[in-house]
């Protein structure tokens, strides 16, 4: 990239998360846009303070330490643009994530058709999904009226019809979504958002749209019955997203002014990133991004032209893990556990994490059940979103993973640079990828600030992600196979640019790995055995090139789907032995 | 760092709003002396409705049946009141399934609110009415000693203090409650089994005060109609010193239980009020505070999960844990003079 197309702008972006905000300055280093430094400080959404914007005041005052840098004034108003004497900054982007999950009810005609559409815009962002009405509702309308004052919802999302077509039946869904709207406090009515059959936008003004807190229209989602388009729809659910944390939270209009308006959902951002990586960067593999922390498991994905963007805030590792058991059985979440723990200390982690969602793990026992927990969160996220990714993708089975490359990891669990070993053995399990894969993590939680900067500054992303800002941990052979336990199932042979060469046979049911340090480029032989297949087909090797990374080139022999011991004993001992593998001790 | 702050002090201005639901009349004046059984604020509210389709029911248009309906909004109808009836040699009729409220009337529908109940609102809390709130209630203050928790089923009650409790972490059983306990607020430990709960719903008590409650029995808590609160967490854990002192101090004393569910995002906390006779008001609690040397902190997680301390040093950068993550640190003294090291966020400042 010449310099003369990087304007020299310096941008700050907040990330505000549910725990902890952070304050990410990005600016020019010899020609390039850079990450320089992140300054944070705890999230102040909750009581006492319940303004965000002290949170992101605190977090910048910290960054402004670690710099040596002036970027608030004596008030403490950030100073913009920046001044000749180096205080300030440029530009400023926001990315939010913290607050209560939005309460949502969805609304459709058809359970498998408009309603699914429906849930799929909803669960891009923070949302909890409360009661679902469409045609196949069993409820008479007073019950479907006394359930909305029940649960009071802060968003309405509506589905239905194709562009012209249905109209009456839509008008019989929105009744009592009308009436209950009437009958609830002005203050307490919803945001209703309402993407279904464009030619009756004007009708469903007339029927609620001065019964709402505010009435939104997107593009239709289900423009004909083959065709889904999301996206636009997603847009416009980030705008109200937005505007419900104005109502719900001080200080995010701050930061809003602050950032001249580019201020978006952290999912939604990480979205646009995955959405522009897939275009820019895309194979005929998938793009994956996962990011899992105190507010949501996120699952975002890129493949030829689609993407799907997954928020599942009960998946969350904060205040909703007292509700994991809804998902998910004790036992499923101890067979990650590397230390013997008993249910009942796991169900009173489960309830007493809830209480502290900042809290993070101090010992040695707390850390290998947040791992377990963190594992079997990931896994349902993985296998949730799953069900959304298009048809025709590329895949070794349907029962699978597809493939991706890269798979990219972020938030609070994936993040700890200090030991990927961890972090790679939790994505392994939780994800289980299949067949030749590298994976990234990022290790400053950059993705959502980078696609919130993409709006401001469409360079930045770019070099940055080009600048190793990122850890690349390495690149992973998955084989499927279905061979006995200790059976050979690959032999691999690895030459360095150096014309070392290095080789490894994989037995079913084990981790290895071969060296290859980041940046280093190697050309990977593969030899399968049994009928194994790492994506070239069944039996089928091959050759390719691989990059480096910290755990360089990692061999998962265990097998797809991931098969653990019901031995509680020998399993443990797996995962320990796994886990020093790959350098997680 | 901003550190979270519990409140567990022994003497201190204490001011709660205490609102209805919905929209109400409140009864209280300013100035008022309120005890906690005083009714500050009253009003009536229908939980379900009645959508009656008077087009789709009497054949018509919905212009149609617009002009046959009888009723208006805000009319008062019998169960079984004719509300609409249709011209004919054999005339079909609507009529209403329940007494209750016409509330809408246009489009061919009726809407009426069926199932009215009157609710009240208690004071709760003995002290003075310092606000009213139009419609809704009232802020009262108090003096006393001040309890917060971490859990509570979101109700209250008021009653005398038994401490039923010989320890910190003592375990109730339900054979400890007797007739004698009838109408007491008890100070009980842990509960583990949900045999006590229902025994103290049987004398009825007016309320729990729990160190802890295994996670098995959250929901029967739940259910439970009088006040149960819990000051450390869930599973085996005993009640943590501060509080349990302040508690076991006080017994006999009048308490309030003030089960409030917590909310990080309103504020709202389980707590327990002991009013105290003051001659001047004494300060509010500070609500913000910032980690440093002096400060009594609670461990949030392990180790030393719920113990108390005193911060003797914030230490400088990241400090490596025994689980292997970095994070800043604090090193903290316990109460039983050993002395740890632990990330600043599990720890809740105390006072």
């Amino acid at each position: 990239m010449p310099s003369s197309l990087v304007d020299g702008n310096s941008l700050l972006a907040i990330d505000v998360g549910a725990a902890n905000t952070r304050a990410v300055l990005f600016d020019v280093i010899e020609g390039e846009y850079r990450f320089v430094a992140s300054g944070s400080a705890p999230t102040t959404a909750e009581a006492p303070l319940k303004d965000v914007g002290e949170g992101a005041r605190n977090a910048i005052a910290n960054l402004q330490k670690i710099l040596g840098k002036t970027l608030l004034d004596n008030s403490r108003g950030l100073i913009t643009p920046s001044q000749p004497n180096g205080s300030g900054v440029d530009a400023l982007v926001v990315a939010l994530s913290a607050g209560p999950v939005v309460k949502t009810i969805i609304v459709g005609l058809l359970k498998d058709v408009s309603l699914d559409s429906a849930r799929r815009l909803a669960e891009s962002t923070y949302t909890s999904i409360v009661d679902t009405i469409s045609l196949n509702d069993l409820r008479k309308p007073d019950q479907q009226i006394d359930s909305i004052l029940r649960l009071r919802p802060d968003l309405v999302v509506i589905t239905g019809g194709t562009d012209g077509g249905a109209s009456r039946s839509i008008q019989k869904l929105l009744e009592p979504i009308g009436l209950a709207d009437f009958l609830l406090p002005e203050e307490q009515r919803p945001v209703v958002l309402f993407a279904g059959n464009e030619k009756m936008q004007d009708e469903v003004k007339n029927l609620v749209g001065s019964l709402t807190a505010s009435l939104h229209f997107s593009p239709n989602v289900r423009p004909s019955l083959e065709t889904e388009d999301i996206d636009p729809a997603e847009r416009e659910l980030a705008r109200i997203f937005i505007d419900i944390r104005k109502q719900q939270i001080k200080g995010v209009e701050l930061l809003e002014t602050w950032s001249a308006g580019h201020i978006l959902p952290t999912a939604y951002a990480t979205g646009r990133m995955v959405r522009f990586l897939a275009k820019v960067y895309g194979t005929k593999k998938g793009i994956l991004s996962v990011d899992i922390d105190a507010s949501a498991a996120i699952i975002s994905a890129g493949f030829n032209g689609k993407s799907t963007l997954s928020v599942y805030p009960q998946f969350g590792l904060g205040e909703n893990l007292s509700r994991l058991q809804k998902y998910t059985t004790l036992e499923d979440i101890l067979r990650w556990c590397s230390l013997d723990i008993s249910k009942g200390v796991l169900r009173d982690y489960l309830y007493q994490k809830s209480l502290y969602p900042a809290a993070i793990a101090a010992t040695k026992e707390d850390f290998a059940i947040s791992q377990a927990v963190s594992r079997q969160a990931l896994y349902l996220a993985m296998q949730s979103a799953r069900r959304d990714f298009p048809k025709n993708i590329a895949m070794i089975k349907p029962t699978l993973t597809p493939l991706f490359e890269p798979i990219l990891a972020g938030g609070g669990v994936l993040s700890d640079a200090s030991r990927p070993g961890h972090s790679l053995l939790l994505l392994l399990d939780s994800l289980q990828p299949v067949g030749v894969t590298t994976i990234i993590l990022d290790q400053n939680n950059l993705l959502p600030l980078l696609g919130a900067a993409a709006s401001q500054n469409n360079i930045l992303p770019v070099q940055v992600l080009e600048s190793g800002a990122f850890l690349s941990v390495g690149t992973v052979v998955s084989p499927l196979s279905a061979a006995n336990y200790g059976t050979p199932i690959l032999r691999a042979k690895l030459h360095y640019e150096n014309g070392a060469e290095a080789r490894l046979e994989l037995k079913y049911g084990s981790i290895e790995t071969l060296p290859l340090s980041s940046g280093e480029i190697g050309k990977l032989t593969i030899q399968v055995l049994r009928g194994s297949d790492v994506g070239f087909g069944p039996g089928r090797g091959g050759t390719l090139p691989v990059s480096g990374g910290a755990l360089g080139v990692v061999f998962d022999g265990r097998g797809r789907p991931l098969n653990l011991p019901s031995d509680a004993v020998h399993r443990r001992e797996l995962i320990n032995k796994w886990n020093t593998t790959l350098g997680g001790g | 760092m901003q550190a979270p702050v519990i409140h567990i002090i022994g003497l201190t201005s204490i001011v709660r709003k205490r609102l209805l639901p919905v929209s109400g009349t409140v009864l209280a004046r300013l100035n008022q002396k309120v005890n906690p059984v005083d009714v500050i604020a009253e009003t009536s509210w229908a939980h379900e409705h009645a959508l009656l389709d008077v087009a789709r029911l009497l054949r018509v248009t919905p212009t149609v049946a617009d002009r046959l309906v009888k009723c208006k909004v805000g009319d008062l109808i019998g169960a079984n009141t004719e509300l609409a009836v249709a011209k004919g040699l054999f005339p079909r009729s609507v009529r209403a399934p329940r007494e209750g409220r016409v509330v809408a009337a246009a489009g061919g529908q009726v809407l009426m609110e069926v199932g009215e109940t009157k609710t009240v609102l208690k004071a709760g809390i003995p002290g003075t009415v310092v606000e009213i709130i139009p419609d809704r209630g009232v802020v009262i203050q108090t003096a006393g000693s001040l309890i917060q928790g971490v859990w509570g089923n979101g109700r209250i009650d008021s009653g005398v203090l038994v401490n039923l409790t010989e320890k910190p972490d003592s375990i109730l059983a339900a054979g400890r409650l007797d007739v004698s306990l009838r109408g007491s607020i008890i100070l009980a430990g842990m509960v583990k089994d949900a045999e006590t709960l229902l025994a103290a719903a049987e004398l009825p008590v007016r309320g729990l005060i729990l160190s802890s409650i295994y996670p098995s029995l959250v929901q029967k808590a739940r259910e439970m109609h009088y006040p149960i609160m819990v000051t450390d967490g869930f599973g085996s854990m005993p009640m943590n010193s501060a509080a349990y002192k302040l508690l076991s101090t006080n017994a006999k004393r009048d308490v309030t239980v003030d089960a409030e569910i917590y909310d990080r995002y309103s504020g709202t906390r389980p707590e327990v009020i002991i009013p105290l006779p003051i001659s001047t008001n004494p300060s509010v609690p500070h609500e913000v505070e910032t980690f440093a040397p002096g400060l009594q902190v609670r461990m949030s997680r392990p180790p030393a999960m719920g113990m108390i301390g005193l911060i003797v040093a914030i230490k400088p950068g990241l400090t490596t844990l025994p689980s292997g993550l970095r994070a800043p640190a604090a090193e903290v003294k316990l109460e039983n003079d050993e002395t740890i090291f632990a990330p600043l966020v599990n720890l809740e400042v105390v006072g």
